[in-house]
């Protein structure tokens, strides 16, 4: 008999749902938001379909904040991996002036992630969008299926989703609807590191301890990627041993002090944190419902 | 393959993983127990508990103390109502185990969801409150987790703490519970007595109860062997999801093992074709394989061109399970909209799909008594028999043999929803049949008939089986008695056993006859089988 380890029976679940989703969905896309949780949605579905290339475009909605080093690593993967790379800016937005200072972390948010997001998925059609979210990250999360379906307008409805008995998912849809599928739901930040360090997974440098020029804001330790963050009267750029447990607009990331460099070392100082991966995130702490709302909006 | 098995086993600190669940009333305290194994292996972390500590004063219901419900009761409508709506899943991990928790919600309305938590799971994890006992939702409980076969139990008897830590209620709790669940077929029961508000016997031994010599609640789910009796035992079988072709040379079918395992050089045979081959290639991106075991994604290339697509099943060549156009089922209803015979679905089980139809409901199971009752239609949230036919040959096993292949959802085709689950049960007793199969053939009709028959005649030492021996004899007395009588009048020994054996054979029918008439103008049908008419 085979007995499978935890992380064997978690990468088997995960092939599953990405070859479900390409056998019974016309358009499908992966959404890459160039994080942890994407490399190893990536190498998933690199795993899924060999021989053969990936079957589906990746699509990255670019808020225009991100790291600079995130655009290079995404620039620098596609080619090297050679598969498709959408990039999608919300030009409304960016004509509007909507900016992470000004306009605050929600409408940020709203306009640059989540409306850029829809603008994509309706231009192209693409009728299942794969992400990388976890349902150990945030508690409405911990309720979402694996294949979350979506209206024409793209809301979530939290008291209507299918039930997913065994490993049997509903894919069927009307004209216009569509699923945002998540194949690594039931992995979590643990899991998640263990597999990039045994699978030797390349992710953005951001991630590893380093010396970078942060300003102290609001608690939160902001790294000031370019000459967009104006500094606010007092503040001033100091260089600090920080790294960050997840990535997103620069200016709504905090980053955490640590002398974690190598693979071995960010496990452990996971291990020993008392503190999730999300603390970072400004734009969840609206209060605790707000994930939920955001969903219902159509945020992933 | 082993040789990659034992490089991750030795590169993680969590070699296996444990799935369960957990079941019990209301207010029974499943979301505590969760949080505090949550906060106590440490999965929960300070920013969360700081959005604890805020929600506790909001809606907690433990006064100034953290309510580690709010850990898990994820929707903003649960949090204010104070209960469970959804399944959620909850994630912890110790050195010795990972494991995949969800949290069923306890209320009748949400069986179904109850349901979807039980069927992916190792084990279920019952909670009794200690100052209520068993409770008519213990026994529903119950049911369900044996009929989607999750077959570990552990007996959570918790809120020990409000009965002083007495070892008499524990006890007493226990042995009515082994009653009630005699003929649900659970391979082990494991009762533990614990607060999980206080964390007594949850991840620390108690000394509050002293008198506890068993396992404490984690020790035993990092240690229980779930693996016995599990799909690795079975023979190879692989149903095709995605049929893979990059170029005009390379054809591969992937697709997750359900069961067994493979070898490259294997005989197989494609079903419902029946064509047969042999495996030429076990592809993964990691190299090929030599062998392959359930759960396992994998890629298979054959050593002949076979017209194989999703929805065929590979298996071993020896196997002997062979397609079905019609089955019988439990079902578990999911939606408002009822079920009644003659309703067209969608079935999808496995990665095939089919069109079917309810041919018959059978009977619907009363939740309360566990009776099965007659039933014009199934409601949400509840469980009947049905058979169901589809508009092509399915390749099926029954679920007790393996969940993936006798596992199924059934998917109205207007609204797209998941109308309903279902298990293949070719072995269930057709109890009450409201509705001849459609179009019966002569060898389904022998098999309904016998199958009925051998439901009346019950299980060896049931009390269904007493009855039906009294009955038997008293026919048989009262037969004898009328020989007597007939042969007295007439003296002719010919024309008394005529009259005996008309009797016997003539009086079943006529007794039910006369039943069936008045249970037409009976008020309320209990849908009880009283054994009689044999």
């Amino acid at each position: 008999m085979i007995r499978l380890t935890h992380l064997q029976k978690l990468e088997a679940e995960s092939i599953h749902v990405f070859r479900e989703v390409v056998a019974t969905c016309e358009n499908p896309v992966m959404l890459w938001s160039i994080g942890k949780d994407s490399a190893v949605l990536l190498h998933l579905a690199l795993k899924a379909f060999y021989p053969a290339k990936l079957p589906f475009p990746l699509l990255h909605v670019d808020t225009t904040w991100k790291f600079r080093e995130m655009i290079e690593f995404r620039d620098r993967r596609a080619k090297e991996l050679g598969f498709d790379l959408l990039v999608h800016i919300n030009q409304e937005g960016v004509r509007a002036g909507v900016n992470p200072f000004d306009s605050g972390s929600r409408l940020h948010t709203d306009v640059m992630k989540t409306q850029g997001l829809k603008q994509a998925l309706d231009q192209r059609k693409f009728d299942a969008a794969f992400g990388g979210a976890r349902r150990d990250e945030e508690k409405s999360r911990a309720k979402e299926r694996v294949f979350s379906l979506r209206s024409a307008e793209h809301r979530w409805d939290p008291k209507n989703q299918r039930p997913e008995p065994w490993r049997l998912y509903n894919t069927r849809k009307r004209p216009g609807e569509s699923f945002r599928v998540f194949p690594i739901s039931n992995w979590t930040e643990a899991d998640v590191w263990d597999y990039i360090a045994l699978e030797n997974i390349e992710v953005v440098p951001l991630y590893f301890a380093k010396e970078r020029p942060v300003v102290e804001r609001d608690g939160a330790l902001i790294m000031r990627d370019d000459e967009r963050m104006k500094l606010l009267p007092g503040e001033i750029v100091q260089q600090r041993m920080v790294r960050f447990r997840t990535l997103g607009c620069y200016p709504l990331t905090g980053a955490v002090e640590s002398h974690a460099a190598t693979l071995p070392e960010i496990i452990a100082e996971m291990r020993g944190s008392r503190s999730s991966e999300r603390q970072g995130r400004v734009i969840d702490h609206d209060g605790s419902g707000s994930m939920e709302q955001k969903k219902q909006e159509g945020y992933f | 393959m082993s040789a990659l098995v034992q490089e991750a086993a030795s590169t993680l600190t969590s070699p296996s993983l444990l799935r369960f669940f957990t079941c019990g009333s209301v207010d029974d305290g499943k979301s505590t127990l969760i949080g505090r194994l949550l906060y106590d292996s440490k999965s929960v972390f300070e920013d969360q508990l700081g959005t604890l500590d805020k929600d506790s004063k909001k809606f907690g219901t433990q006064g100034e103390n953290l309510d580690f419900a709010l850990l898990v009761d994820g929707l903003s409508a649960e949090r204010e109502q104070g209960i469970t709506i959804d399944v959620a899943y909850r994630y912890f991990s110790t050195p010795r185990r990972s494991f995949i928790v969800a949290d069923t919600p306890g209320h009748e309305q949400y069986t179904r969801n109850m349901a979807t938590g039980a069927s992916t799971a190792d084990l279920a994890v019952i909670l009794i409150d200690a100052r209520k006992g068993i409770l008519p939702q213990t026994r529903r409980h119950s049911f369900i987790v044996s009929m989607l076969r999750v077959r570990r139990v552990v007996l959570a008897i918790n809120k020990m703490d409000l009965v002083g830590y007495a070892q008499d209620v524990f006890e007493r709790i226990i042995a009515e519970y082994r009653v009630a669940a005699a003929g649900l077929g659970f391979a082990t029961i494991e009762c533990v007595p614990i607060s999980a508000r206080d964390g007594d016997n949850v991840t620390a031994r108690s000394s509050n109860m002293p008198w506890y010599n068993g396992p404490v609640l984690l020790d035993y789910l990092e240690t229980v062997d779930v693996s016995a009796g599990s799909a690795a035992d079975g023979a190879f079988r692989l149903p095709v999801q995605w049929v893979n072709r990059p170029n005009l040379d390379f054809r591969g079918f992937a697709g997750t093992i359900v069961s067994g395992v493979v070898r490259r050089g294997d005989e197989i045979v494609a079903q419902p074709s029946g064509r047969r081959s042999r495996v030429a290639r076990i592809v993964t991106q990691d190299g090929d394989l030599e062998e392959a075991g359930a759960e396992q994604a994998v890629t298979l290339t054959l050593a002949d061109e076979v017209d194989v697509s999703r929805g065929d099943v590979i298996v071993a060549a020896n196997d002997r399970i062979a397609p079905r156009r019609q089955v019988k089922a439990h079902l578990i209803w999911m939606v408002e909209q009822p079920e009644g015979a003659g309703r067209d679905y969608v079935v999808k089980l496995a990665t095939a799909s089919a069109n079917a139809t309810i041919s018959a409901l059978h009977h619907a199971i009363d939740i309360h008594t566990f009776e099965p009752k007659k039933a014009e239609a199934l409601r949400m949230n509840e469980i009947g028999l049905a058979t169901l036919s589809f508009d092509k040959p399915l390749v099926t096993t029954d679920y007790a043999e393996n969940r993936d292949l006798g596992g199924f959802i059934l998917i109205d085709k207007f609204t797209n929803m998941t109308a309903g689950i279902g298990m293949i049960d070719s072995r269930a007793n057709v109890l009450l049949s409201t509705a001849p199969v459609v179009d019966e053939t002569l060898s389904q009709r022998i098999e309904r008939l016998r199958v009925g028959f051998a439901h009346r005649r019950g299980e060896p030492g049931s009390l269904r089986r007493h009855h039906f021996n009294k009955t038997a004899s008293w026919r048989a007395v009262s037969g004898l008695l009328i020989f007597a009588i007939a042969l007295l009048a007439t003296g002719h020994f010919g024309a008394a056993l005529a009259v005996a054996v008309l009797d016997l054979l003539l009086r079943p029918w006529l007794r039910s006859a006369h039943e069936r008439f008045w249970k037409k103008s009976a008020p309320d049908s209990d849908g009880l089988d009283s054994g009689a008419g044999i």
